[in-house]
C-alpha cells in the first residue's frame, strides 16, 4: 500500500488541510493563547461565518472568500460586544475561570440551536468557479478546493502576526497578555485593548467560516468537530505564539492525513488528541509557548 | 288513588330513566363513533435526520387527510400524536412510554432511521403492538418480533440484499472486473451495508484490495480516495451518509479515480438538493435507490401523490421533489389502513396476521412482507445517473436522469460501463 | 443541614420513592424521573471537581459513556444475567481510575489545561468505542431488557429505584466531602491554589481524590443507562448534550453547596422533560444554553446563592 506518490500526496494534502486549520485556530490563539479567555464557542462563530458565506453566495453569487473579508467588520463588532458582556459579568468580578467557561459553553449551544431553528440541519454548500478543479504537479494533485483556503489562511495568519508584532494596538494586545499592569502604566486601557483583541479574533471567524464551506458542506453541529482540534492546535503550538500555532496546525493536518491514508481514517481523531494529551503530559507549554 | 299516582309516578320515573339511559347510550355511541383513532409515533423533526423526518411527516399528514376525507378508519377520524425525538435515541423510550401510558394511543408506528426505531422495540414488544416501521436496516434481526413490518424494500436479508445488485452488475460486465475497494463511514447503516458488500463481493469471486472506514467528522476525502486509487480497484463500493457522499463524489472527481464502477450504498444521492449541487459529477455513478421517475416504476397513484407532496412541501425546507422517503411514508400507512379496513377492528393480533399474509397495493407498488417483517422480495434498485446538467433541479423530476439498471424486472435501461471514459 | 435532619430526609425520600412505585403505575413518569435523577448524579459528580475545587470538566460525557460501555462489555462477556450492582461497581472503578489518570496527567498544570484534556479524553474514548466491534463499534449495541425485575411491577420501576438510591448515595458522599477537612482543603484550592499550597494543603493529592471521585460517580450514572435506553451507540452516549447538562445543572443550582447541583438538576431536568413532550426536543438545547448563560451572568452563585442572599436580607 505504501508508495512514494501516495506518501507525497498525503503530505501535501496534510499541509493544505493544516493551513486551513490555522485559519480556524488563529482567533482562538488570540483569545485563549493571549487573553486567557477560554472561548469554547469559537468554532460556533466559524459556522456562523460559513452560513453568512452561504447566504450571500446563494443570493448574490459573490465569491465566498470575498464575502468572508467583507464581513470581518461585522464580526469584529459582534466580538467586541460579547467581550463587553463577558468582562462586565466575569472578568471584573474575577469569576472567569469557572463561570467564563460555562458562559461560552452556553453561548455555543445557543448559536447552534438558533442556526438550526433558522436554517434547519440540511448541509449547505457554496458554489465557486474553482471548486472541483485540480492542478497536477508531477504525481501530486492539488485540488483548488483545498488550495484556495490554504492560500487565504496563510495570508490571514501572516497578516494577523504582522499586525500583532508591528502595530501599536497589536503590540498592546501582546502586552496585555503578558503584563496588564505595565500596560496600564503605559497609558493604554487594558479593557479596551482586550475588547479590540476579542473583536479581532471573532473577525477572523468570518473568513475561516467561508473557507470551511468551500472545503465541504456545513451544517450547524459541524462546529463541535472542531472544538477539540482548535484547542489542541493552540496548546500544542504554545500559548501566545502565532507562529507556534501555525506550525502546530500544519503538524496536526499532516498527522491526521498520514494516519487516515495509511492506518485507516477512523483513527485520525484519536491520534490528534493523543498528541494533545502527550503534549500536556510532557511539555505543557507547547512547542513555542512562553513558560 | 295513591296507588295510581304512585304507579304513574313510577311509570314516569322509569320512563324518564329509560329515556335517559337510551339517550345516554345513544350519546356515548355517537361519542364512541366520533372518538378519534390515535396513531402515535416519534419523528426526527430536528437533529441530523430532520430533513427526511419532516418530509416523512408531510407525507403522513397527506395520508391522514385522505383517510379522514373518506370517513376515517372504522368510521372514526384519525389523529396523530407525535413528538420530536431530535434524532436522539435516548428520547425514544420516554416518548413511546408516554404515548402508550399517558396519551393512550390506539396504534403506533415508528420513527425514521435504525437508531430511532431500535429503542422503541422493547416497549412495543412488551405491549404486543403491531409496529409498521419506516426505513431501518435489519432492526428486527436482533429482536425477531413477529409484529414488526418494514416498508423499506431491502428484502428478506437486508444487509446482503442492499448491495447484491451492485455486485451482480459488476460480475456481468466483460471483461469481468477483478478487484473491489470497500469504504464506509463509521456509523450504523454504512457499516451494515459494507458488511453485506464484503460478503457479496467474496461470493462473486472478487478480490477485496481496500476495506476501511472513516470517521464521519472527516473534512477532506481526497486522501481517502487517493489511498483507494493506490490499490487500483476495478470496482469501488462506498457506504456513506449525505455529507460524506458529497465529499467522496467530489474527491473522486478531483483525484481522477480510475475505477470502472463507483457507487453502491451512498445515502444522499437520492436527495434533490444534493443532486442539484453535484450535477454532472454524478454521471455514471451506480447507486441504490428505492424509486425514480422512470416509466417502469409508474405505480398507480404515485405521480398524483408526489404532485400533492411537492405542493405541500413548498417553503418547508425539505426535499422539494420527495422521491426517496415520502412515497414510502405514505405507503406504510396505506398498509395499516387497508389492514384495519379488512380486519374491521384494532385487534393487534388480527392485524399482524393479516399483514403477514396479504399483498398490499400502495403508491409504491405491491408490498408483501416476508421473514422478520421485511419485504419478501428485495426491491433495492440500482440506478445510474446519466447526462446530468449542472445546477438544474427540475431535470430530476422526470425520467431519463436516473436509469434503473437493476433488477431486471424494473430495468429502464442498460448500464454504461466503465464509469469513467 | 444537620446530620440527623439530613439522614432523616434521605430516608424519607427513599420511602417516598418506594411508595411511588406502588401507587403510580404509569411507566412514563418513571422514565422521566430516571432521566432527571441521572442528571442529578452527573451534576453532583461534576460539582465535586468543578464547584468544590474549581476545575472545569468538559468531558463529562466521556466518563458517563465509559460507564455505560463497561456495562455493555460486561454484559457481552458474562451474559445479561450479571446483576446490576456488579456492573455499577465495576463502572465506578474503571471511571474512577480514568479520572485518576487524567488528573495525574494534567492537574499539575493550570486549570484550563485540565479542561481541554477532559475534552480530548472524551474524544479519544469515543474513537476507541467506535473502533471496538465487541461492544458494537459505531453501529451501536442492542441491550435486551432482562426478564427479572425483582418485586417491582415493571423493569423501569426497578431502574428508577436503583437511580434513586445512587442519587441519594452521591448526595451523601458529596455532602460528607463538603463538610470534611478534605472539603475545606478543596475550597482553599478553589479560592487560591497558590496560597493553599503555601499554607500546606496537599493540593495535588486532594485534586486527584476529587477527580477520582468525580470519575467514579459519573461512571455510576452511566452504568444503568444501556438498560434504560436499550440501544447505545457512541454518538449518543458521548453526546455533548450530556456534558452541557453536567455543567449547566450545578452552575444554575449553585456550586458552593452540595445541594446546589440537586436543585439545578431538578429544575433543568424537569423543564427538559416537559419540553420534550410539549414543544420540541431541539428546544431543550436552547433552553439549557439560555438558562446557563442567564444564570451565570446574572446569578453566578446559582439558586443557592440567590436563596442565601434572600435569607440574609430577611435576617437583617
Amino acid at each position: 500500500m505504501w508508495s512514494v506518490d501516495l506518501f507525497a500526496n498525503a503530505i501535501v494534502a496534510g499541509l493544505l488541510l493544516g493551513g486551513f486549520y490555522a485559519a480556524v485556530s488563529i482567533g482562538l490563539a488570540i483569545t485563549f493563547g493571549q487573553l486567557d479567555i477560554v472561548n469554547i464557542a469559537h468554532p460556533a462563530f466559524v459556522i456562523v461565518g460559513s452560513y453568512t458565506a452561504y447566504i450571500i453566495n446563494r443570493h448574490f453569487g459573490l465569491d465566498p472568500v470575498l464575502i468572508g473579508v467583507l464581513f470581518t467588520p461585522v464580526f469584529f463588532l459582534v466580538g467586541a460586544a460579547i467581550y463587553r458582556v463577558y468582562y462586565a459579568a466575569f472578568e471584573r468580578t474575577g469569576q472567569e475561570s469557572l463561570s467564563g467557561l460555562a458562559f461560552f459553553f452556553g453561548l455555543m449551544f445557543i448559536i447552534e440551536v438558533l442556526l438550526i431553528m433558522a436554517y434547519g440541519v440540511d448541509y449547505r454548500l457554496v458554489s465557486a468557479g474553482y471548486i472541483g478543479r485540480t492542478i497536477n504537479i508531477g504525481f501530486v494533485g492539488i485540488p483548488f478546493r483545498m488550495l484556495v483556503p490554504f492560500a487565504v489562511a496563510t495570508a490571514l495568519t501572516a497578516g494577523v502576526y504582522l499586525y500583532l508584532s508591528r502595530t501599536f494596538t497589536g503590540r498592546a494586545i501582546l502586552a496585555v497578555a503578558q503584563d496588564r499592569l505595565a500596560l496600564q502604566l503605559m497609558g493604554a486601557d487594558p479593557v479596551k485593548v482586550k475588547q479590540f483583541a476579542f473583536g479581532l479574533a471573532i473577525a477572523t471567524t468570518a473568513i475561516a467560516g467561508s473557507l470551511l464551506i468551500i472545503i465541504g458542506p456545513v451544517e450547524p453541529s459541524v462546529g463541535r468537530q472542531y472544538i477539540g482540534r482548535v484547542f489542541a492546535i493552540v496548546v500544542l503550538g504554545g500559548m501566545g505564539s502565532i507562529p507556534g500555532m501555525a506550525i502546530a496546525a500544519l503538524i496536526l493536518g499532516v498527522v491526521e492525513t498520514l494516519v487516515g491514508t495509511f492506518m485507516g481514517p477512523s483513527w485520525s481523531p484519536a491520534v490528534s488528541f493523543g498528541v494533545l494529551l502527550l503534549t500536556l503530559a510532557l511539555r505543557p507549554s507547547g512547542l513555542f509557548g512562553r513558560k | 288513588m295513591i296507588k295510581r299516582r304512585s304507579f304513574m309516578r313510577a311509570t314516569l320515573a322509569s320512563g324518564v330513566i329509560a329515556l335517559a339511559a337510551a339517550s345516554g347510550s345513544l350519546l356515548s355511541f355517537t361519542a364512541q363513533a366520533a372518538q378519534p383513532i390515535k396513531i402515535g409515533f416519534s419523528m426526527a423533526l430536528t437533529g441530523g435526520l430532520a430533513g427526511a423526518g419532516k418530509a416523512a411527516l408531510i407525507a403522513m399528514e397527506l395520508w391522514r387527510d385522505d383517510v379522514n376525507k373518506k370517513g376515517g378508519l372504522l368510521g372514526r377520524p384519525v389523529e396523530f400524536v407525535y413528538y420530536d425525538d431530535a434524532t436522539n435515541p435516548a428520547t425514544v423510550p420516554g416518548i413511546y412510554t408516554k404515548l402508550l401510558s399517558v396519551d393512550k394511543v390506539d396504534l403506533v408506528v415508528s420513527s425514521y432511521g435504525t437508531n430511532e426505531i431500535a429503542p422503541a422495540m422493547p416497549i412495543v414488544m412488551r405491549n404486543k403492538l403491531v409496529f409498521p416501521s419506516l426505513f431501518g436496516l435489519a432492526v428486527n434481526d436482533e429482536f425477531h418480533y413477529d409484529r414488526y413490518f418494514q416498508i423499506m424494500p431491502a428484502g428478506p436479508e437486508p444487509k446482503l440484499d442492499w448491495s447484491r445488485g451492485f455486485f451482480e452488475l459488476a460480475a456481468e460486465q466483460k471483461p469481468k472486473p477483478q478487484t473491489v475497494a470497500i469504504v464506509a463511514a463509521d456509523a450504523e447503516f454504512p457499516l451494515a451495508a459494507a458488511a453485506g458488500a464484503r460478503k457479496n463481493a467474496q461470493a462473486k469471486g472478487f478480490k477485496i484490495v481496500y476495506d476501511k472506514t472513516y470517521p464521519p467528522s472527516t473534512t477532506d476525502y481526497t486522501p481517502i480516495v487517493r489511498a483507494i486509487q493506490a490499490t487500483n480497484p476495478d470496482v469501488v463500493f462506498v457506504a456513506s451518509y449525505p455529507p460524506d457522499s458529497v465529499g467522496m463524489v467530489k474527491a473522486a472527481h478531483e483525484v481522477g479515480l480510475k475505477a470502472k464502477m463507483f457507487g453502491g450504498g451512498m445515502v444522499g444521492l437520492q436527495f434533490a438538493a444534493i443532486q442539484k449541487n453535484l450535477g454532472p459529477l454524478l454521471d455514471n455513478i451506480v447507486n441504490y435507490d428505492f424509486w425514480a421517475p422512470e416509466p417502469t416504476l409508474n405505480f398507480p397513484g404515485v405521480k398524483e401523490f408526489l404532485a400533492r407532496y411537492q405542493e405541500a412541501a413548498k417553503g418547508k425546507g425539505v426535499d422539494p421533489l420527495g422521491h426517496y422517503l415520502p412515497p414510502y411514508a405514505y405507503a406504510y400507512l396505506q398498509v395499516l389502513e387497508q389492514s384495519i379496513d379488512a380486519v374491521k377492528s384494532l385487534d393487534q393480533a388480527k392485524l399482524a396476521a393479516y399483514m403477514h399474509e396479504t399483498a398490499f397495493k400502495t403508491v409504491v407498488g405491491d408490498v408483501k412482507f416476508g421473514k422478520n417483517g421485511e419485504w419478501q422480495k428485495s426491491r433495492v434498485l440500482m440506478v445510474q445517473f446519466r447526462d446530468v446538467q449542472p445546477d438544474n433541479l427540475e431535470q430530476f423530476a422526470g425520467p431519463g436522469k436516473r436509469i434503473v439498471v437493476y433488477p431486471k424486472e424494473w430495468k429502464s435501461g442498460d448500464i454504461v460501463y466503465p464509469y469513467k471514459k | 443541614m444537620k446530620g440527623r435532619a439530613f439522614w432523616a430526609s434521605i430516608v424519607a425520600v427513599l420511602v417516598a420513592g418506594l411508595i411511588l412505585t406502588q401507587v403510580v403505575s404509569n411507566e412514563y413518569y418513571f422514565n422521566a424521573l430516571y432521566v432527571i435523577l441521572q442528571g442529578a448524579i452527573m451534576a453532583v459528580a461534576w460539582n465535586v471537581l468543578g464547584g468544590f475545587t474549581g476545575y472545569v470538566n468538559f468531558g463529562s460525557a466521556g466518563f458517563f459513556a465509559v460507564g455505560a460501555y463497561t456495562s455493555i462489555a460486561l454484559g457481552k462477556t458474562f451474559g445479561q444475567s450479571l446483576p446490576l450492582p456488579v456492573m455499577i461497581a465495576t463502572a465506578a472503578v474503571v471511571c474512577g481510575l480514568i479520572g485518576l489518570g487524567l488528573g495525574y496527567l494534567t492537574l499539575r498544570l493550570k486549570g484550563v489545561y485540565f479542561s481541554i484534556a477532559t475534552l480530548a479524553m472524551a474524544i479519544v474514548f469515543e474513537t476507541l468505542m467506535n473502533n471496538w466491534p465487541f461492544v458494537g463499534g459505531a453501529r451501536g449495541a442492542y441491550i435486551l431488557t432482562p426478564d427479572s425485575h425483582l418485586w417491582f411491577n415493571s423493569y423501569i420501576e426497578m431502574l428508577f429505584m436503583v437511580m434513586l438510591l445512587l442519587t441519594l448515595g452521591s448526595v451523601a458522599v458529596s455532602r460528607a466531602l463538603n463538610a470534611s477537612r478534605l472539603g475545606r482543603g478543596l475550597a482553599a484550592i478553589r479560592d487560591d491554589e497558590v496560597a493553599a499550597e503555601c499554607a500546606g494543603v496537599p493540593t495535588l493529592r486532594l485534586k486527584l481524590i476529587s477527580a477520582t471521585l468525580m470519575g467514579a460517580m459519573m461512571g455510576v450514572a452511566g452504568a444503568p443507562y444501556p438498560y434504560f435506553v436499550t440501544f447505545v451507540d457512541p454518538a449518543s452516549a458521548f453526546s455533548l448534550f450530556v456534558a452541557v447538562n453536567a455543567i449547566a445543572m450545578p452552575m444554575i443550582g449553585g456550586t458552593a453547596h452540595w445541594i446546589g447541583p440537586v436543585i439545578g438538576a431538578l429544575l433543568v431536568g424537569t423543564a427538559q422533560q416537559v419540553i420534550t413532550v410539549t414543544v420540541s426536543s431541539e428546544l431543550n438545547v436552547l433552553v439549557v444554553g439560555v438558562m446557563l448563560v442567564l444564570f451565570i451572568t446574572l446569578a453566578p452563585q446559582g439558586i443557592v446563592g440567590l436563596a442565601q442572599k434572600y435569607l440574609a436580607r430577611r435576617a437583617r
